[in-house]
């Protein structure tokens, strides 16, 4: 290295190397595989994989829930964080740490707690049996869960958007004489909306691939209950490891548009907030 | 962390908000009361509803379901998974963050964006690649294949060392260090950034080596967020079900982990075993928060 | 230890940090690396510490005639004292205070009790005896700065160097702390180089003051030199409150076209008509707080205003008001020719003024 680029703190080769080197061999090589398996295919095998009428029915119910579930976040994980910012109550802190239950408690335990839950014959689901509502086994349930592993993606990505809007904004709004509801449409919300697409966006990307939590509480039904990431392993099952791999190439490039679009709404949500 | 330490912080403060930001009080009640009954609904619930069923048929049922031997291999193997994982992706966080926060080089944002793409892949497809990778019908595989090996002498010595990679242990590790592969480093990135090299200049002013610069100002300047990367990379790891699903096999008592114990003992209607089971996996996610939150503490005292 | 450095230049991509610059430090001088925000002079003293290279195959430093251009910051042998201190947040002000000296290879390595004597007599010598169990986030402004400077000091350096040593302190403190230094580097006599954007800061405290401006040293002198005899447009403004008339017809012999300066303690004012030179002018304004009466004046033919600062003795003689005709002269003018002012490449040695003495009853 010359002179004028020489760094006075020592170890970028050695950072830098180890860093490439893991990130290749753990990360980047393995994902290429899924998209070179695909190489071997023939557009019509291909084609044939991804738009069966099973696998689209798994994906309008993976988009349809994730939709859903990552909406209704959007909604009451905008008054939780509101909620946690604003008002200060008793035990504030534990409910605050509580948020993060999706993060870390296993997938697998959510799911058949949530199924405990949600079943016919389990604590809410017996309930709302005799209403003739079903909703375990069925799409509702798949939103439930979805909906639970979304909900701190939204808080987390909120929470500090509102710790820093200047309460000057709201006191010259209040000062023009806006009422507390005018403030809050007009001055409050639109400051918030980069970091409420941000959340959703990201509620979205994840409940996309969610598996672990929906595959109990789904029921799994072909055609109806049955998410995407669930027919991947039901292929590999079936030994089909090219039909799992092409949704599985369909799905990474779906999550990796979703990611680029979480990279530029965070971008444009800093420059908004930058002012 | 610096979010959740603010909210910390500005919490104290609340008490004395400007009275234009302020709601009326049925607002506020009424919001308070939403929010913490959609937390009690969506979280707490399920919470409970895991230690209610593991204590459906009593104390000594439930003990009785712990000390099942494979559910103790299972957990053995989750905490040794955890035990590689964490420690890997630890070495590479802390290499990835110093190369990041301490240089500058071009197609840096892009490796900050790769570092990212564990999280935004499904955990079914996080197992997929490796058993496409490894598996019978893989690239690796394939120099594995009994039948026409490539690499005769590799294959040679892998059956004499009975070494599986897929529906095995090694398996069950690589794809939980990739699930877990961005936890630490992308706490330990942003923290670095904010603080800046002149500490490290100054200890190299000083006559430091590297390493003593490293070991003596660098770290102990970025332990708490360290810790913080740990606890949540050690939360995923022992946790992971998706990804490690798909490579494990399910061999009982033997490729098992505690979340994939889980779901065999439910689909088998052992109810109150599989979520004894769920209750260890609960304990260990409310550590993991408990942790969590005092780190959030301390690291907010330090900085007040 | 004498300090040279010759033809240093410095490039960050496009930018251009240093520009060729060449620069003599006498041994156990106090030095001022003076100049706005981007003029290169924290960039020539990290590349003198060793925290910066210069471009390949450009200068070289020598500390005592030896060269150390190729040495890392760790074997210069340099205190440097940060901006904003960095001070080691884990560490007590006394650990910070011994960090150099435990980082020495264990052959060169003092005994614990030696390390721990050394760093008594440092925070005696920085006045905070008591406070070594400290820890940076409990001490003020003023001790932490005071505290860097110990840490540096403890390996015994050949040379100090300071970057905007004052800058992040109150006004109080910083005049304070600025004597102190002042004496402290007297007393133990280290080659010592500061960077400040504050002309007063660089006035007041050091030996001789380094002008730098757009990647090149403009002016080196002693205070009352760069003060009294800038080199250059530049080094007149950026001293000092000026008053700037250009290209006018003015009535000044040898005037022409050039540009001319004027301190405001040079311009005298007259309540009556005085000889040719004097200006007609109207009263704007009258400041007279503080130690100067200061006075805001327009030309009655330009329109241009001219600040003028007048003893407070003086002031109340004239017994000035806003709206008052009054005429001005000229104690001592400063002339550059309008050649002087090409934004970059300014040849210092072309453009040595003419003074124009106008004297006081012009």
């Amino acid at each position: 290295m010359s002179r004028s680029h020489r760094s006075v703190i020592p170890g970028f080769g050695l950072s830098l190397g180890l860093t490439l080197t893991y990130l290749s061999l753990i990360v980047l090589l393995p994902l290429s595989a899924a998209f070179i398996k695909t190489l071997g295919m023939s557009w019509d095998e291909f084609w044939t994989a991804v738009a069966s009428p099973r696998v689209v029915a798994s994906y309008r119910i993976s988009f349809l829930a994730s939709f859903a579930a990552a909406s209704v976040n959007c909604v009451f994980g905008l008054i939780v964080a509101w909620v946690l910012v604003r008002y200060p109550f008793p035990g504030r802190r534990v409910v605050d740490a509580l948020v993060d239950l999706p993060f870390a408690l296993p997938t697998a335990v959510a799911g058949i707690a949530l199924t405990a839950l949600y079943a016919p014959n389990g604590w809410i689901g017996a309930l709302v049996a005799p209403y003739g509502l079903k909703i375990a086994f069925t799409e509702l349930g798949i939103f439930i869960a979805l909906t639970f592993i979304g909900l701190p993606f939204v808080v987390r990505t909120l929470q500090p958007i509102i710790e820093e809007l200047e309460p000057e904004f709201e006191e010259a709004s209040a000062s023009l004489g806006a009422n507390r509801w005018q403030t809050l449409r007009r001055v409050i919300l639109p400051q918030l909306v980069p970091a409420l697409l941000t959340g959703f966006a990201m509620a979205f990307a994840r409940a996309l691939g969610e598996y672990g939590s929906v595959v109990f509480i789904s029921g799994n039904m072909p055609m109806r209950t049955e998410i995407t990431p669930l027919l991947i392993i039901t292929k590999l099952e079936q030994y089909d490891y090219k039909g799992a791999t092409a949704i599985a190439v369909v799905m990474l490039v779906t999550s990796f548009t979703l990611l680029l679009v979480i990279n530029l709404l965070q971008k444009w949500s800093r420059r908004h907030y930058a002012v | 962390m610096s979010s959740a330490v603010s909210s910390l912080q500005r919490a104290a403060e609340a008490g004395h908000r400007p009275l234009a930001t302020r709601d009326a009080a049925w607002v506020r009640y009424t919001l308070t009361a939403i929010a913490l009954g959609f937390l009690a609904l969506f979280l707490l619930l399920p919470l409970v509803a895991v230690f209610g069923e593991a204590f459906r048929r009593g104390v000594g049922a439930y003990f009785a379901a712990l000390s099942d031997p494979d559910g103790m291999h299972a957990l053995k193997l989750t905490l040794l998974t955890a035990a590689i994982a964490v420690p890997a992706n630890l070495v590479f966080g802390i290499a990835a963050a110093w190369c990041i926060a301490k240089f500058n080089f071009p197609g840096k944002s892009l490796l900050i964006t790769l570092i990212d793409l564990p999280f935004a892949v499904s955990p079914v497809i996080s197992g997929l690649i490796f058993v496409l990778l490894f598996g019978a019908q893989g690239w690796l595989g394939h120099y594995l294949d009994a039948e026409n090996p490539a690499l005769p002498w590799l294959q040679a010595w892998i059956i004499e060392q009975d070494f599986k990679i897929i529906f095995a242990v090694p398996g069950i590790v690589l794809a939980t260090v990739f699930v877990t592969f961005p936890f630490i480093a992308r706490e330990l990135i942003p923290l670095m950034q904010t603080q800046g090299n002149d500490e490290e200049y100054a200890a190299i002013t000083l006559g430091a080596s590297g390493w003593q610069t490293f070991w003596r100002v660098t770290l102990p300047n970025i332990k708490w967020g360290l810790f913080y990367g740990v606890i949540l990379c050690n939360a995923r790891a022992m946790g992971e079900f998706g990804a490690v699903s798909v490579v494990s096999g399910h061999i009982r008592g033997v490729t098992n982990t505690l979340p994939l114990h889980v779901e065999i003992l439910y689909n088998e209607y052992q109810f109150v075993g599989a979520f004894a089971a769920a209750s260890i996996l609960a304990l260990l996610a409310l550590v993991t928060l408990v942790l969590k939150t005092l780190v959030e503490w301390a690291h907010a005292r330090r900085h007040a | 230890m004498s300090i040279i450095a010759r033809n240093i230049t410095k490039t960050f991509g496009a930018y251009t940090a240093l520009n060729d610059v060449s620069l003599d430090v006498p041994a156990g001088k106090l030095v001022a690396l003076l100049g706005p925000s981007g003029s290169g002079k924290t960039t020539l003293l990290r590349i003198i510490a060793g925290l910066e290279f210069a471009d390949a195959q450009s200068g070289r430093i020598d500390f005592h005639g030896t060269d150390v251009t190729d040495f890392p910051a760790g074997k210069r042998g340099v205190g440097f004292v940060f901006q904003h201190y960095a001070l080691f947040r884990h560490m007590t002000v006394a650990q910070n205070i011994a960090f150099g000296l435990t980082v020495q290879p264990r052959r060169l390595r003092q005994t614990k009790e030696a390390i721990a004597a050394r760093v008594q007599e440092l925070l005696k010598l920085i006045q905070l005896p008591e406070l070594g169990n400290r820890y940076p986030s409990q001490l003020s402004g003023g001790q932490r700065q005071r505290v860097a400077l110990a840490r540096a000091l403890a390996v015994q350096p050949k040379v100090l160097l300071l970057d905007e040593p004052f800058g992040a302190l109150d006004a109080q403190v910083r005049k304070d702390l600025r004597r102190w230094l002042r004496h402290f580097q007297r007393e133990i006599g280290v080659t010592t180089i500061f960077v400040t954007h504050d002309q007063e800061e660089a006035l007041e405290l050091a030996d001789e003051v380094v002008v730098m401006n757009n990647a090149k040293i403009e002016q080196v002198g002693t205070p009352q030199e760069v003060y009294d005899r800038p080199a250059s447009p530049f080094v007149i403004e950026f001293l000092g409150n000026v008053n700037r008339f250009a290209g006018l017809g003015h009535r000044l012999p040898g005037a022409g076209q050039d540009v001319l300066y004027v301190r405001p303690h040079d311009v005298d004012i007259l309540r009556e008509y005085h000889g040719k030179h004097a200006i007609r002018v109207q009263v704007q304004h009258v400041f007279s707080a503080g130690n100067y009466g200061r006075i805001a004046l327009v030309r009655a033919d330009t329109g241009d205003t001219i600040d003028a600062e007048l003893s407070r003795v003086r002031l109340a003689e004239l017994n000035l008001v806003a709206g008052d005709e009054a005429f001005v002269v000229f104690r001592h003018i400063r002339l550059f020719p309008a050649g002087a002012f090409s934004e970059r490449d300014v040849a210092t040695d072309d453009t040595s003024p003419a003074v124009v003495d106008a004297g006081r009853d012009i």
